[in-house]
């Protein structure tokens, strides 16, 4: 060891003193990754000639948010259905390859691999979770193929590159629309707020949520944190009992949010309970009996909004695969239609093409609102409020960005 | 690749010069790795492929070292490999920019990914020190139940730090691993855990598994030869979330849960306890098998909706099949032997006492 130990501090010495900036320029609006492997290869993953156009799709069909994975891919299904039915895109038949990933990051980068590399899609629709999308994100646009969002909210997902888009609002917007909702609506000057700290999204809608409601005047009496999975909130509803607030703002996921409603209640908390999209799933109503009734929350759609199309999509939806559509299936079925109408303007079939051609999308009807893609490759959209009443949930209004 | 690096692992035998025999292994694995990067260069689902069943060789043979050959039962592996992935993660995002002028970039991004490897692996190594030293003085379940709570420890740590990038996770580390570099690591830890299963540093290690009340009273001391195994199984464990760390576009708290460790474990069960080659075994075919599944479920019926309607039940099908095994062959699939000595006689054995 006394013979190397020289050495190496040599190596060390010769290797600091050759570090240098790297010399090339790191592609503009991206994570930048090092080295190689940076540009899109143009025109990756052109398929050949064939009568069938092939999409991927990732999403969690088994694990913890398995109803989120299910929800998006019949909503996907349902609306390639139907543009098959109508003849498919530019005289071909569509069909998509869904991919299971477990709900991880790691699985739904080998998923979308498999997907880019051997399946040889056109485009690319998936994940509902962030962190999932941002894995997927990173190996779409190094391929140059075209991937949209149903469901991703966090902003980092679209940032990733010019090839990723979303059909949804972002958590800022949440945030903000129940801010709002909370301050001019329900009149409220107090709020508690009860976050989950394992979850990218509920930190970020508390975020903008309390950045938004002190400026519009109101005050955040406390904030509690509790992490996924808990069966235990009794110790954070003391504490927010205890400050007598107005109404607690819950941005979570309906399996916790779920408990933490009929333990409120359980211990005379009689508030309204406030939150996001999370919230969204037939499961909450069996976890939360009428322990949630007057609650609000934040939503893409609303079943019982009586536009023709929602109510069309809602009954295609019953027909096919029972039970009304939650919000992911509404945004499964918006994206894969954005994504046809894409295919359908797109020059060709190649990555940049159909890139183009979902650049372009503006004043979209999809069920869950009109879509308008803006330069960032977000949607502009409204979100809905909805009130939760006897197990089933309510319209209340709808609120513009 | 794996038997090969196995094969040569144990290598050094008659016919080679003694000057030789220390880095004869190295010799024969670099070309042979750099044939097969080369090779690979085109197909990144193979390559993607081949980087997670390496992870998890590494993680399963590292892991065999405590768990197989010293008989101890650590179940907080992945806790390990999250030391590993973040700080390499995080040392790499540090030098994202940062490039040696005299080596061309790919090789100096190399040099750069061994330093954030080496970063995270020491760091892993030293959780290691801290965790075992306490309690591997312990006979018995104790060592479970610490690193257990190591594993869960360190994932709410991750969760609740901003620069780990709390629950979403950290993306954005420069890509930079490749089949070549997780092969070389693959090599040396079956390298190290072979050379220690051969030494009297390992005979040690055997005699605490059999018995260490005897082993004790032959002059054993325990507490040392335990600590040093588990330092080492716990450096390669974060070198194996290092490399994860540079081939996953994102690594979140999420992937590194109880869950991880126990697939690791049911890695090591199944191959056999104190079996290197048993634990690579194991891996390739853990990591196949879901895989292959999900091939084969494609195959049924890939114009229908069958297939995907099928692609959920790939997981049960998965755990129903480590059922059978474990039913039919409860002491792993070689026990403690290696994969040479289970099968047949047309690999000439020469070393025995290996």
């Amino acid at each position: 060891m006394r013979r190397f130990a020289p050495m190496i501090l040599a190596a060390f010495a010769l290797f600091a003193g050759a570090c240098e900036k790297k010399t090339q320029p790191a592609p503009s609006g991206q994570g930048a990754p090092g080295g190689q492997a940076a540009q899109p290869a143009a025109g990756g993953g052109t398929p050949a000639a064939s009568d069938t156009i092939v999409l991927g799709e990732v999403g969690s069909l088994t694990g913890a948010q398995a109803t989120f994975g299910v929800s998006t891919r019949n909503g996907v299904d349902l609306a390639i259905k139907e543009a098959n039915e109508a003849g498919g895109v530019k005289g071909k038949k569509l069909k998509v390859i869904v991919y299971d990933d477990q709900g991880k990051p790691e699985e739904a980068a080998q998923a979308v691999t498999r997907l880019i590399t051997q399946d040889k899609v056109v485009l690319i629709l998936g994940e509902v979770a962030s962190s999932n999308s941002l894995a997927m994100a990173e190996k779409a646009q190094a391929a140059g193929v075209p991937m949209i969002t149903p469901s991703s909210t966090n902003p980092s997902v679209t940032q990733k590159g010019e090839y990723i888009f979303r059909v949804c609002f972002i958590d800022p917007f949440q945030g903000f629309v129940m801010a709002k909702f909370a301050r001019e609506n329900l009149k409220a000057d107090r709020v508690a707020i009860l976050q989950d700290n394992k979850s990218a999204y509920s930190i970020g809608l508390t975020d903008v949520f309390t950045a938004k409601f002190k400026e519009m005047g109101g005050s955040i009496v406390t904030t509690q944190s509790y992490s996924q999975g808990d069966t235990n909130f009794r110790a954070q509803l003391t504490a927010i009992k205890k400050e007598k607030p107005q109404a607690i703002y819950v941005p979570g996921y309906y399996n916790d949010v779920g408990i933490v409603a009929r333990q409120a209640r359980e211990m005379g908390v009689m508030v309204p309970l406030m939150g996001g999209d999370g919230w969204d799933s037939e499961k909450l109503f069996e976890l939360a009996g009428n322990s949630l009734d007057g609650s609000y929350f934040s939503n893409h759609y609303s079943p019982s909004n009586p536009e023709p199309k929602v109510q069309k999509f809602i009954s295609d939806y019953k027909a096919a695969y029972g039970g009304v559509p939650d919000a992911l299936a509404a945004l499964g079925y918006d994206a894969a239609k954005v994504a046809i109408a894409a295919l359908e303007r797109a020059k060709d079939l190649s990555g940049p093409a159909v890139r183009d051609a979902i650049a372009q999308t503006k004043d979209f009807p999809g069920v869950a609102g009109t879509i308008t893609l803006d330069q960032d490759r977000n949607a502009v959209k409204s979100a809905a409020i909805l009130q939760i009443e006897n197990g089933t949930t309510k319209f209340v209004t709808t609120i513009h960005p | 690749m794996q038997t090969a690096s196995a094969v040569s692992g144990s290598g050094g035998s008659s016919g080679v010069p003694a000057s030789l025999r220390g880095i004869l292994p190295v010799l024969v694995a670099l070309p042979v790795l750099l044939v097969l990067e080369w090779l690979l260069s085109n197909s990144p689902f193979a390559s993607y492929l081949l980087s997670i069943m390496a992870v998890n060789i590494i993680l399963a043979v590292s892991l065999n070292i405590v768990n197989g050959m010293t008989g101890q039962f650590s179940i907080g592996h992945a806790g390990f490999m999250a030391v590993g992935a973040y700080l390499a993660g995080v040392t790499s995002l540090a030098l994202k920019d940062v490039a040696l002028s005299f080596l061309p970039v790919a090789v100096s991004d190399q040099v750069f990914l061994v330093v954030a490897l080496l970063a995270g692996g020491i760091s892993a190594a030293l959780a290691g020190f801290l965790v075992g030293l306490p309690s591997l003085r312990l006979r018995g379940d104790y060592l479970a139940i610490v690193t257990l709570g190591f594993g869960e420890i360190i994932r709410v740590v991750v969760t609740n730090t901003e620069a780990f990038g709390r629950a979403l996770g950290l993306s954005g580390i420069p890509q930079t691993s490749t089949v070549a570099m997780v092969g070389f690591w693959v090599f040396l830890v079956v390298l190290v855990s072979r050379r220690i299963a051969g030494s009297s540093h390992g005979r040690s290690l055997w005699a605490i598994r059999e018995d260490e009340v005897a082993a004790e009273a032959m002059g054993v001391n325990t507490t040392g030869y335990k600590v040093r195994a588990f330092v080492i199984s716990s450096f390669f464990a974060g070198i194996a979330g290092g490399l994860f760390a540079h081939f996953v576009p994102i690594i979140n708290p999420g992937s590194f849960t109880f869950v991880k460790s126990m697939e690791i474990v049911v890695m090591v069960v199944l191959g056999g306890l104190g079996s290197t080659t048993g634990a690579i075994v194991a891996a390739v075919f853990l990591t196949l098998l879901p895989e292959a599944l999900r091939s084969a479920f494609a195959a049924f019926g890939s114009e229908s909706t069958l297939a995907q309607q099928v692609d959920q039940i790939r997981m049960p099908v998965y755990g129903l099949l480590l059922v059978v095994l474990m039913l039919s062959r409860p002491q792993g699939l070689f026990g403690t032997k290696e994969l040479w000595e289970v099968i047949p006689r047309w690999i000439p054995r020469r070393r025995k006492g290996m």
